[in-house]
């Protein structure tokens, strides 16, 4: 079999396989939920109801979402520039860290202290990834691994934090960070709602990435160097820089989704402030096909699957894994989906 | 060697019908012709009229539509390169398929044993190898890695592995593209030694003289047709010329050229080594205003640093570089546009567009930065539109419209892209590597008007082709590069084809230098 | 000082690399083969995965070890073989889909152990694999116990060293896929199916992956708990980018790897450990890795067509 480029591909096509990839997806769902003895449809129905069924359900997703589309932007930034960020969890880490740093020891006035530890996450996040970066464009060192390596080191770095020169003495014990003070709290957006300012921060992003990608100059060289690296050179992108600048941007924005755990949900850093995000981003940013526009809605669905299964896992034999399955199965066939619309398989 | 009835000889191949179509485009068009023991048949055609989809088909890399394959009286299963092998039909391709990483003998015997098997029965390869070589003239190191090799070398690997694998129908795709006259006519050697010894040969070629001096038959083919089979006692290369065209298309005749200014000057430059291919070493180059300096020689010689050294893509390692009167510091694309340097590149995928932008973008991609394509780092998507709809319609590029992206393009009209495009900044000097290559002939007069048009209004323009014939057409001076360094300049007319062939073997330099 | 001179004399630190070696060596074999034949596979850690929990489960309920292995095995060609198909065939990106298959293949290793265990705290143990006795050689004083105290399975990690070199460059097989990775177009013009060698070598790759996964439940530790892997297939493909793509220089790099591992859980113990926090010793396996990515980042011969997918008929 070879492919075959289509020149205009019908509607049918375009809008028919990405609903046969949903429909791959469920199908997928549903034979694992038969398989721990579940009703398919029953668990289904379960894990709406967790998602959106109230509106606990709904802020408690909504909440979920919120460092999704920001590791989510990361992770659509990056790969827009074929810059393989994978490392979106340790920059995220490295926000947290920075926000609690400069939120438990500076003591900074109240207007003050939220928008520095911001900026100094941003600033954290992006020299985390700048190393691999770096590496890729002077040493040509694949950033793949060296960025996947550093969610290790990272990780295990927060450890040594949480048991050590950064563990609350009030803590009894566990590890974990002191609290950040009232005032280097984010606000909740309308009072008595759970859901606080970081998701409109991420509003905010995803419309500013969008406006980057599709006005700009530096967007404009950011798909050049992502599709073309050789013609872009050619033609006069410097193409190492605009892959630090790129790398700045996602590092930055996945350092936000600590910043705004942190500051607008925990509080404090635990070592399991991230139960994946950044990895989770990865799917958000595909499934979004990389439109920043799209990340929020995928970030909204991705935590809605997740925020339902946990629900649903409580009611139900079906473990809460089912959700991960299901998102990396909805990931593979989205690829291939979008792919054929794009190419038709042909004998020979 | 007389032209042969394949009726009346043994037919070794025979082709019925194939048509092949892609999308729309038509590549082949109900063609049928037989090949007979020991001769060798042209395959003659502008590029896009079908011959290299016909061959693929035959050897099993494409699926025909319709129409079938027989080999020595048997049907081929169509879409098995393994199956036409089996069957005795060995190909050359235009790019070789070779691992430059592997040797020579491993590149040879790839393929040819049983895949689960221990061992690799070396020393009874070798001497295979070292009988057939000798016996057809095929020199070459068994052991040598590949990517070491010349550009003649590895055909003469290619040759090698179809009679390795016995092949007594022998596929030759523009085989004399990179090698100089000499090289060409040892290849030709090779060949009627193989049809002495009857095996049968398809040449694939767009050069008339070459198609006159090796074939006993020539078939034309013009857009996916086959339009004409004659045998070649029969024919010139004017009546040829114009079965393969259709209509008489008179070459571009340049005007006598007024030399200006020296607008670009290289000063004993030297470039760094590739892999195994030359850098620049010690090279001068004055480029003049309204002067074409056509630069000939066998691909691999060190054109690509030289292009890339005026591209802007690489500075030089010892030498100077000066634009005017100034040199150069600080050299980069960027560097080169500025000082007035337009660039069409040798591969206009890969380096001359980006195949999934629209028309718009890569229009401006040289000057997106500036205005009136960008403000303080904001686009003005609607100026680069109108610079794309300009150059749409000055430089006839036939396309839906501005927003189409470029891949769906043809070639002749994706370089009517990039063509604009340099020529609508102005430029003062202009590189033009293999302008024309890959393109219909329609295409290719008007680049090479354009060129023309370009130098009579004052530009330099450095033309680099492995056409001898497009360089001895076009050229006011012609230089030559061989392993790196540049031959004196030769004035229109000053030097033949062989002679000039001789340079491109590197004979000469070390007198002149 | 005398404390590394103690550790590197005692022959439970040479036991020690052996035994660290193994799970890496099978997995960096398999990724080898798959990147020698042009295509990245980063399923490798979920596969690992996969390929622990897979072997384990199967000890636990009733099978063989070796049973276990060969469940591993299959289930990792399993993940191979969708891998192969969506990144060969289909040419999809390599980085998504090896991305995707490790979500998928640890995820699903996730739930079913869940499935087979739901209410378990303590993971519980099986049988594993135990130090193969070779009469005489083990018997030796030190030698023995330092080299030749290994269980079967780490012997056929070793093999499986040897049998990877042997079948790339001893046979034709070997031959074409190398070609395959090296440029394609030559692998087709000789008749060969370039899409049967490659998802060939994932599939085959991919179980040897699960093998090294399989290891760890089931000769170095003898359980399944979450996080085992922890990062070891990331470190497989650096050890393939600092082995040069090359088998046996791969066993070297795995060896010296393991070396620094066995060698920092031992100075943990010692007056070393009181100073330096343990986390530091953690993350030597992971800042090796990148530096010897740094290191051969010059040097390497990278497989000319790594992550170029084919396309018959283009070209």
């Amino acid at each position: 079999m070879r492919l075959e480029p289509i020149a205009a591909p019908s509607h049918a096509r375009t809008l028919g396989l990405p609903a046969l990839a949903i429909a791959a997806t469920v199908l997928v769902a549903a034979l694992l939920a038969a398989l721990a003895g579940a009703n398919p449809l029953q668990t289904f129905g379960l894990i709406v109801k967790g998602a959106v069924g109230s509106k606990f359900a709904t802020l408690e997703t909504l909440n979920r979402a919120t460092p999704l589309i920001f590791t989510g932007l990361a992770v659509a930034v990056a790969f827009r520039a074929k810059l393989w960020n994978i490392g979106a969890e340790a920059q995220l880490y490295a926000g947290a860290l920075v926000t609690v740093l400069i939120g438990t020891q500076m003591g900074l006035p109240g207007p003050l202290a939220l928008p520095i530890m911001a900026l100094a996450a941003v600033l954290a996040g992006a020299l985390t990834l700048l190393g691999p970066v770096l590496l890729k464009t002077r040493l040509g060192v694949d950033e793949v691994v060296t960025t996947l390596l550093l969610n290790f080191i990272m990780a295990l770095f927060i450890s040594y934090l949480l048991e050590g020169p950064l563990k609350d003495p009030m803590g009894m014990g566990w590890p974990k960070s002191p609290a950040l003070p009232r005032d280097a709290r984010l606000p909740r957006i309308v009072e008595g709602l759970r859901l606080h300012w970081g998701f409109a921060l991420a509003l905010i992003c995803a419309a500013g990435v969008w406006l980057i990608q599709t006005r700009t100059t530096l967007g404009y060289e950011i798909r050049a160097v992502g599709q073309n690296p050789q013609a872009a050179r050619f033609a006069g992108i410097p193409v190492g820089r605009v892959l630090v600048k790129t790398a700045l941007i996602s590092g930055g924005l996945a350092a936000l989704a600590g910043f705004s755990e942190v500051a607008g949900l925990k509080g404090n850093l635990t070592s399991d402030l991230s139960p994946g995000f950044g990895y989770t981003g990865i799917i958000v940013a595909m499934l979004a096909l990389l439109h920043p526009l799209g990340v929020v809605v995928s970030a909204l669905f991705v935590a809605g699957i997740f925020v339902g299964a946990d629900s649903m896992s409580r009611a139900a034999e079906v473990p809460t894994y089912i959700a991960d399955i299901l998102l990396a199965a909805a990931l593979l066939f989205m690829v291939l989906a979008i792919l054929l619309t794009r190419f038709r398989v042909v004998r020979g | 060697m007389g032209p042969k009835d394949p009726a009346r000889d043994e037919t070794v191949l025979r082709l019925s019908g194939i048509t092949k179509r892609f999308g729309a485009l038509v590549a082949n068009d109900e063609i049928s012709f037989a090949l007979a023991k020991g001769e060798v048949v042209a395959l003659l055609g502008e590029n896009g009229a079908g011959k290299t989809t016909l061959m693929n088909i035959l050897f099993g890399h494409y699926t025909a539509d319709e129409g079938t394959v027989e080999v020595f009286g048997a049907p081929l299963p169509p879409g098995q390169p393994g199956a036409a092998l089996a069957a005795g039909v060995g190909m050359v391709h235009q790019h070789f398929t070779l691992a430059d990483n592997m040797t020579v003998l491993e590149n040879i015997q790839l393929g040819t044993e049983p895949l689960w098997r221990l061992g690799l029965g070396r020393s009874a390869a070798r001497r295979r190898v070292a009988r057939l070589a000798q016996d057809f003239g095929l020199a070459v190191d068994p052991d040598a890695r590949v990517g070491t090799l010349s550009v003649g070398e590895r055909q003469r690997v290619e040759i090698l592995k179809a009679l390795y694998r016995e092949a007594r129908i022998l596929i030759l795709d523009e085989p004399t593209a990179v090698l100089t006259p000499q090289e060409a006519e040892a290849l030709f050697e090779t060949l009627r030694k193989m049809v002495a010894q009857g095996l049968s040969v398809i040449f694939i070629s767009h050069k008339l003289h070459e198609v006159m001096a090796i074939s006993s038959r020539v078939l034309v083919l013009r857009h996916g047709r086959l339009v004409g089979e004659v045998a070649t006692r029969d024919t010139d290369r004017h009546a040829l010329a114009t079965l393969m065209v259709g209509a008489e298309i008179a070459a571009p005749e340049p005007t006598q050229a007024r030399p200006g200014a020296v607008l670009m000057t290289l000063d004993r430059v030297e470039t760094p080594p590739r892999g195994n291919r030359p850098g620049l070493r010690g090279v001068d180059l004055a480029l003049r205003a309204g002067q074409i300096l056509g630069l000939a020689g066998v691909s691999g010689n060190g054109q690509g640093a030289l292009a890339d050294l005026i591209s802007g893509l690489e500075g030089p390692i010892a030498g100077r570089l000066r634009v005017g009167e100034a040199e150069v510091t600080r050299w980069s694309p960027r560097a080169a546009l500025a000082a007035g340097v337009g660039r069409i590149p040798e591969d206009r995928h890969k380096t001359g567009t980006i195949a999934d932008f629209t028309l718009t973008e890569n229009a401006v991609l040289e000057s997106y930065a500036r205005p009136p394509t960008a403000n303080h780092g904001w686009m003005n998507w609607r100026a680069a539109r109108e610079a794309a709809q300009e150059i749409i319609a000055k430089y006839d590029v036939r396309c839906p419209g501005p927003e189409t992206r470029i891949r769906l393009l043809s070639g002749g009209n994706m370089q009517k892209l990039i063509l604009g495009r340099v020529l609508e900044a102005a430029p003062r000097i202009i590189l033009a590597n293999q302008p024309v290559r890959g393109l219909d002939i329609g295409a290719v007069t008007y680049v090479q008007e354009q060129l023309i048009a370009a130098r009579n209004a004052g530009a330099a323009v450095l033309l680099i082709s492995e056409d001898l014939d497009e360089i001895l057409t076009l050229s006011d001076v012609i230089r030559v590069i061989s392993d790196g360094r540049l031959s004196p300049e030769f004035a229109r007319g000053e030097k033949t084809a062989a002679e000039l062939g001789q340079w491109m073997a590197g004979q000469g330099f070390d007198h002149a230098a | 000082m005398s404390e590394l001179v103690d550790i590197l004399i005692s022959a439970s630190f040479w036991a020690a690399v052996l035994r660290i070696a193994a799970p890496l060596i099978f997995a960096t074999m398999g990724e080898l083969i798959c990147e020698r034949a042009g295509v990245l596979n980063l399923g490798i850690e979920g596969i690992m995965v996969f390929g622990a929990f897979a072997g384990w489960v199967t000890v636990y309920a009733g099978g063989g070890l070796w049973a276990g292995v060969a469940v591993a095995m299959l289930a990792g060609m399993g993940f191979g073989a969708v891998h192969a198909l969506l990144t060969v065939p289909f040419g999809l990106s390599q980085h998504v889909v090896g991305l995707g298959i490790t979500m998928l293949a640890t995820a699903s290793a996730y739930y079913a152990y869940r499935l087979a265990l739901p209410e378990v705290t303590n993971p519980p143990r099986i049988e594993p694999f135990q130090p193969l006795h070779i009469p005489g050689l083990s018997d030796l004083p030190w030698l023995g116990e330092a080299l030749f105290s290994q269980t079967a399975l780490s012997w056929a990690g070793f093999a499986c060293v040897a049998l990877t070199a042997l079948v790339l460059y001893r046979t034709p097989l070997g031959l074409a896929l190398r070609a395959a990775g090296e440029n394609p177009q030559a692998v087709e013009a000789q008749g060969l199916s370039v899409a049967a060698l490659r998802m060939g070598a994932v599939i085959v790759g991919s179980g040897l992956m699960a093998v090294g996964g399989a290891f760890l439940t089931m000769s170095a530790f003898s359980s399944f708990f979450f996080e085992m892997v922890n990062g070891r297939g990331w470190i497989c493909i650096a050890l393939v980018v600092f082995g040069a793509w090359k088998p046996g220089k791969a066993l070297l790099g795995a060896l010296l790897f393991a070396g620094f591992d066995a060698l920092q859980v031992r100075l943990q113990q010692t007056g070393l450990g009181q100073i330096v926090p343990y986390q530091v010793f953690l993350m030597i396996p992971y800042l090796l890795s990148i530096l010897a990515l740094i290191l051969m980042s010059r040097r390497a011969q990278v497989p000319a067509a790594l992550m170029t997918p084919f396309n018959r008929g283009e070209r």
